[in-house]
């Protein structure tokens, strides 16, 4: 068919855009002459459909038995969905709806998919065909006539010639967007200060470690040798929902019990731990994860986002993974009760580390 | 003939239907899954209950003493005291025992990160024997029974509890994680209630305790209750892919998501015969 | 367009009847029948790899149709609301009005929870498709003159696919994209000078505020849809404006596009090809779980699970993050410089935006100025295909990183052990796969041309009447030869003074790199050679020459 189509196509190509143009650059790529020629398209190979009659007709049937199929299928999906509602607390109503509905329209838009797809490949006209390309580039002609346009467009403006109309039109196009940053400010609250927010926490002397989610305070007998307390302050509970989270969010508390003989302790946080019991920041100072599995034999916490590991013994320093910093310490002492309360907030920020840390 | 373009189509479904079993055939294993353990777990308390009830014999204290010295002592020592291979047993109490013993960890196979569950290796009587010598050396956590074991407390506060104490370990729907170096929690599928109890109170290996005063008895109930639920209910989207999150959702949309898609480009695009 | 179109232009001759008379309707009122003139009969080429594209567009409108379902429904409120709805294990709890709507969607809603995993599991193919039509662009060169706009349109896609992703992935306010969020505000407050302010806004206060939630969907159902329905439209039209690229194929030329009308093959073949990725999309959602939001409870930030990744496509950033060793945070001049951040910003940033201006560092080398609309076979621009091995190595490096945990679970191996190996395959995997892959493609190649010169090795063995004994060679026909033969071959840049006789450094750099590129080549076969060697080939085995051709006509 357009085997020799492509002899004229190269020409005509050539005829209308590229005479009076020098040729693309080529660049490092090598062009021979002596390049083996294209041998034109192969033969046409007939389709049985296009031969037997027979199978002419079987794809006929299976493409309207396919269209057929998918009408089912969405009749199938709206019986479903009366015939499987959910039942309130059933979980396993919720399964077979979900199921059955989608088994229904999955067969309805295969039906519809396979049926469309066969009929095209078996049934339509099977002979390929062959567009010409032409340059993306505009003509010639066009080209000068957008050329000349501008031109036009500059000389009758004086956009070109007048350049103080131009320049201070370029400053308050650009100007004008600025106020925009500005509005952008009220993202956040006005009156407050994001940098000494992140200096401190609900932890304030005296405050009593509670437990998670219950806010029960934690007697220093409570904390058996092995365990692991999840600790958030007192009074956070009574807290409003915003501020709630927020406050959880920096002022999260892991409490764990060792022999007081297994701790490291640099003389300034001597007083900090309560006869081997000690509470760390639960947030870890890389992104600022929970780091809360602590593994009672090793001694070691890790964080389950991007595997940062401290070591309890060595206070909480990082001996594993991408975190820089050890995870704070709160310093911690006993009550008249016998209730553990914190010394102080802590003496650093916790969490990510941030631009205005130190 | 015309039949033979429509091939790689069925075929490419059958195989993903293939990688990830038929819906109902989940159910029905769940189900059977169920009445399994149900069964065993029926089977399991009334044999601890038994054994709780001899376990002041001091026939049976003695028959625990000779299985330790057969089996435990060359780790633990003769009197339990511990040595260089394994912890002393003084106080670590029934509980723990029967956790070690009855969940085939304990006696170790080999030394590694972590003793590994496996085929149990004492039948129940020798278990309860056994746990009865180790808390007659001390007191400590004695084997649970009763209603803290039977799952009908409040799902929403133990899946609160679960999420808050376990899920950073044994991921929030107990499929289980990794620790350092090589050591992991365990899935908590299929695992007993009075083993998921003895853990709590034991802390064995690597695991944190949670005593009565951390989590309390009703609180632990409650844990036990929401584990049971979500073993009890198979995920309502479909099959659950291991319960393990973006990973498994993102490893299945790529082989079996654009892997059908893919297959089924080459079927639209194949010359028809 | 479609659905008009079809019937028209046969349908006007047949019958004066309703349709004629709608089609004239229409056509005096919108002049559609230039555009079915213009589209209708344009030529598509059919090849499976060119369909990717097409997943990643039909993937985009099964998202807006059952997204708009689901905003029917959802709630992007962080208000505090005690959930009261069908599952058990979160009755009572405290949440987000967010996450108790996307639990009612799924459980107190018919099909609600369908159309949520059809949301989800499309949203991931979206990006898987839209990232494998990126990998056949490059790796066919289909990325030259005139395409390389359509490049950057399509690579700005990806990265608005991640950003709906991401945006969309934590919506619901759940535990795990929670900790997402966590991470993202982490991230941000590690950028020097602008950090802290800006999570601070993002946020409207500390993190996590109350405010994320109802921005993200802003951004998620307004703003960046909005944006991708553009840029699809200006990719589309560019395909249309181009036309289609073509393998090299006997007959396909730089001038011609060979394949099927739009109407009626392509549109049957494309049309019916929607439904069959919504159907795959539909099983799927029907059968497995996504995102199930009820095992990982509303957001707090005390809790976290063991396995806590991103979707799939953030995986590589998350995956950077954990191979970052301890220690790369200092204090310099009282400011905190947290290197563990920005290099994972900065090696991230740098690998995507040399993705995205690939083509025009590729076109710089060559200095090649001429429209290529025939693709290059990948074997034929080894250090191409090269470079996108080495950079697919790179990406799946970082993206198993993201689930080191997983593997050493999974795998019984240790989590510092994976890493360590991960740390070595991004950082050498690339050079590997660089080398091997380059060898192996100029070994193709080599292969070739030697098939090209002497035909296959037929295994059949002949005597000849002198005792000889050879194997015959069965030659390719002449179609078969054209994709062997009719590659772009390039050779390095010889430098050369420009006009005032100097040798510019640009220009040194530019032959540095190009010699790096085409320094091994493998010329195509020309004429002059097939000629010989085929002359040669004839006085071989003169005797049995017979035998080939019979061999090639069965």
């Amino acid at each position: 068919m357009a085997k020799d189509d492509n002899g004229g196509a190269d020409t005509t190509a050539a005829d209308s855009s590229s005479v009076a143009r020098v040729e693309q650059s080529t660049g490092t790529s090598v062009v021979t002459r002596s390049a083996v020629g294209n041998p034109g398209f192969p033969p046409h190979r007939e389709r049985v459909t296009d031969l037997d009659p027979k199978a002419d007709r079987n794809a006929e049937r299976t493409v309207y038995t396919l269209f057929y199929l998918s009408i089912a299928g969405s009749i199938f999906a709206i019986a479903a969905y009366m015939a499987f509602p959910i039942v309130p607390e059933d979980m396993g109503s919720v399964r077979l709806n979900n199921l059955f509905i989608g088994v229904g329209l999955t067969l309805a838009l295969f039906g519809l998919g396979i049926g469309a797809v066969h009929w095209a490949k078996a049934l339509m006209y099977a002979h390929e065909g062959v567009d010409e390309r032409h340059e993306v580039r505009g003509t010639d002609v066009v080209r000068a006539r957008a050329v000349e346009i501008f031109q036009q467009a500059n000389e009758e403006s004086g956009f070109g010639r007048r350049t103080l109309i131009r320049n201070s039109l370029f400053g308050a196009l650009i100007a004008f967007p600025l106020p925009a940053v500005v509005l952008f400010r009220g993202l956040g609250p006005q009156d407050q200060d994001p940098v000494a927010l992140l200096k401190t926490t609900l932890w304030e002397k005296g405050t009593r470690l509670t437990m998670d989610p219950t806010g029960v305070p934690i007697k220093a007998s409570d904390v058996t040798l092995g365990s692991s307390f999840h600790v958030i302050p007192e009074g956070l509970i009574d807290l409003g929902h915003e501020s709630k989270l927020a406050e959880k969010a920096k002022s999260a508390v892991l409490l764990m019990r060792l022999k007081p003989e297994q701790l490291t302790e640099t003389p300034e946080r001597a007083g900090w731990s309560y006869d081997g019991i000690v509470a760390y920041s639960k947030i870890c100072t890389h992104v600022g994860c929970p780091v809360a599995l602590y593994e009672q034999q090793t001694h070691h916490l890790l964080c389950p986002c991007h595997q940062s590991q401290f070591d309890v013994t060595n206070q909480c320093e990082v001996i594993f993974g991408p975190a820089k910093r050890a995870l704070p310490q709160l310093p911690i002492a006993v009550d008249a009760e016998g209730y553990l309360i914190a010394q102080s907030d802590f003496t650093e920020p916790v969490g990510p580390s941030f631009w205005e840390r130190s | 003939m015309t039949r033979k373009p429509m091939n790689p189509a069925p075929k490419a479904r059958k195989g993903r239907k293939a990688g990830r079993r038929h819906p109902l055939a989940s159910v029905a294993l769940i189900a059977i899954g169920l009445l399994f353990t149900g069964g065993a777990y029926a089977a399991f308390s009334t044999t601890t209950a038994s054994a709780e009830s001899d376990a002041n014999s001091q026939q049976t204290i003695d028959d625990g003493e000779k299985l330790f010295a057969a089996n435990c002592a060359t780790c633990h020592g003769l009197s339990a005291q511990g040595s260089g291979d394994g912890p002393s047993l003084i106080g670590v109490g029934a509980a723990s025992v029967d956790f070690q013993v009855g969940t085939g960890r304990m006696p170790l196979q080999m030394q590694g990160p972590q003793a590994l569950k496996k085929p149990v290796q004492f039948t129940e009587e020798q278990t309860a024997a056994l746990a009865a010598y180790v808390a007659s050396l001390a007191p400590g956590p004695a084997i649970p029974e009763g209603e803290v074991l039977d799952g009908q407390g409040d799902a929403a506060v133990g899946a609160e509890l679960f999420r808050i104490n376990c899920a950073m370990c044994h991921n929030v729907a107990g499929a289980g994680g990794a620790l350092t170096e090589g050591k992991f929690a365990p899935s908590l599928a299929d695992v007993s209630a009075v083993h998921v109890y003895e853990a709590m109170v034991t802390g064995p290996q690597n695991m944190p305790v949670f005593n009565d005063m951390n989590i309390s008895p009703e609180n632990k109930r409650d844990i036990i209750t929401y584990l049971k639920y979500i073993e009890d209910n198979p995920s309502p989207g479909g099959l659950a892919i291991g319960s393990l999150g973006p990973v498994a959702e993102g490893l299945f949309i790529w082989i079996f998501g654009l892997g059908a898609i893919v297959a089924l480009t080459v079927w639209i695009t194949a010359k028809s015969n | 367009m479609t659905s008009v179109s079809t019937r028209e232009p046969t349908e006007v001759k047949k019958s004066g009847g309703f349709t004629a008379s709608a089609a004239n309707y229409i056509d005096e009122r919108t002049s559609v029948s230039g555009a079915v003139k213009e589209l209708g009969r344009k030529i598509f080429p059919d090849h499976w790899s060119f369909l990717l594209g097409e997943v990643a567009l039909f993937s985009f409108v099964i998202i807006l149709l059952s997204g708009s379902f689901l905003t029917f429904f959802f709630d992007a409120s962080m208000a505090e609301v005690h959930y009261d709805g069908s599952y058990a294990p979160l009755k009572g709890i405290a949440m987000s009005a967010a996450m108790q709507s996307t639990m009612d969607i799924s459980f107190d809603i018919r099909g609600g929870l369908l159309m949520r995993q059809v949301h989800h599991w499309a949203a991931l193919l979206f990006v898987a498709a839209i990232g494998l039509h990126m990998l056949r662009v490059f790796f066919t060169g289909a990325f030259r003159k005139p395409r390389e706009i359509n490049w950057v349109i399509g690579f700005v896609l990806f990265i608005l696919a991640m950003a709906e992703g991401f945006t969309g992935y934590s919506l619901p306010d759940d535990l795990l994209s929670g900790n997402g969020l966590r991470i993202i505000d982490g991230l941000i407050k590690g950028i020097p000078v602008i950090g802290t302010w800006f999570s601070f806004l993002l946020f409207g206060g500390e993190f996590p505020g109350t405010a994320i939630v109802g921005r993200l969907y802003s951004l998620h159902i307004l703003l960046l849809p909005a944006i991708i329905v553009a840029l699809i439209a200006m990719h589309l039209l560019f395909v249309v404006v181009h036309k289609h690229t073509q393998y090299p194929s006997a007959g396909h030329t730089n001038k011609n596009v060979v394949g099927y009308p739009i109407l009626p093959v392509y549109a049957a073949k494309a049309g019916g090809f929607f439904f069959i990725v919504f159907g795959v999309v539909m099983l799927i959602a029907s059968f497995v779980t996504i995102n199930p939001i009820w095992n990982y409870g509303p957001y707090d930030p005390s809790p976290v699970s063991a396995g806590t990744q991103p979707d799939w496509y953030i995986g590589f950033a998350d995956g950077a993050m954990r191979l970052v060793p301890p220690g790369w945070e200092f204090v310099w001049l009282n400011h905190t410089y947290s290197m563990n951040i920005l290099v994972v910003l900065g090696v991230v940033g740098l690998f995507i935006v040399t993705v995205m201006i690939y083509p025009f560092i590729e076109a710089w080398i060559t200095g090649d100025k001429r429209e290529h609309h025939v693709l290059d076979r990948p074997r034929n621009a080894p250090t191409r295909t090269a470079i996108g091995a080495a950079g697919v190595t790179f990406y799946a490096s970082l993206w198993a990183a993201a689930s080191s945990d997983i593997m050493a679970t999974h795998f019984h191996l240790t989590m510092e052990g994976v890493i360590h190996t991960l740390q070595a395959t991004t950082l050498l995997g690339p050079f590997l796969a660089f080398y091997i892959t380059k060898r192996v493609c100029l070994a193709l190649m080599k292969k070739d041309r030697e098939i090209v010169l002497h035909g296959y090795e037929s295994g059949r063995i002949v005597r000849l009447p002198g005792g000889e004994y050879v194997e015959v060679h069965q030659q390719v026909d002449d179609f078969e030869r054209w994709k062997l033969v009719s590659y772009n071959d390039q050779k390095p840049l010889m430098l050369r003074p420009n006009a005032n006789g100097k040798i510019t450094v640009p220009e040194q750099v530019r032959a540095g790199l190009s010699r790096w590129f085409f320094e091994d080549r493998i010329a195509p076969v020309d004429q002059i050679e097939l000629d010989q060697a085929h002359g040669a080939h004839h006085t071989e085995i003169e005797g049995s020459a017979v035998q080939p051709a019979q061999i090639t006509d069965k």
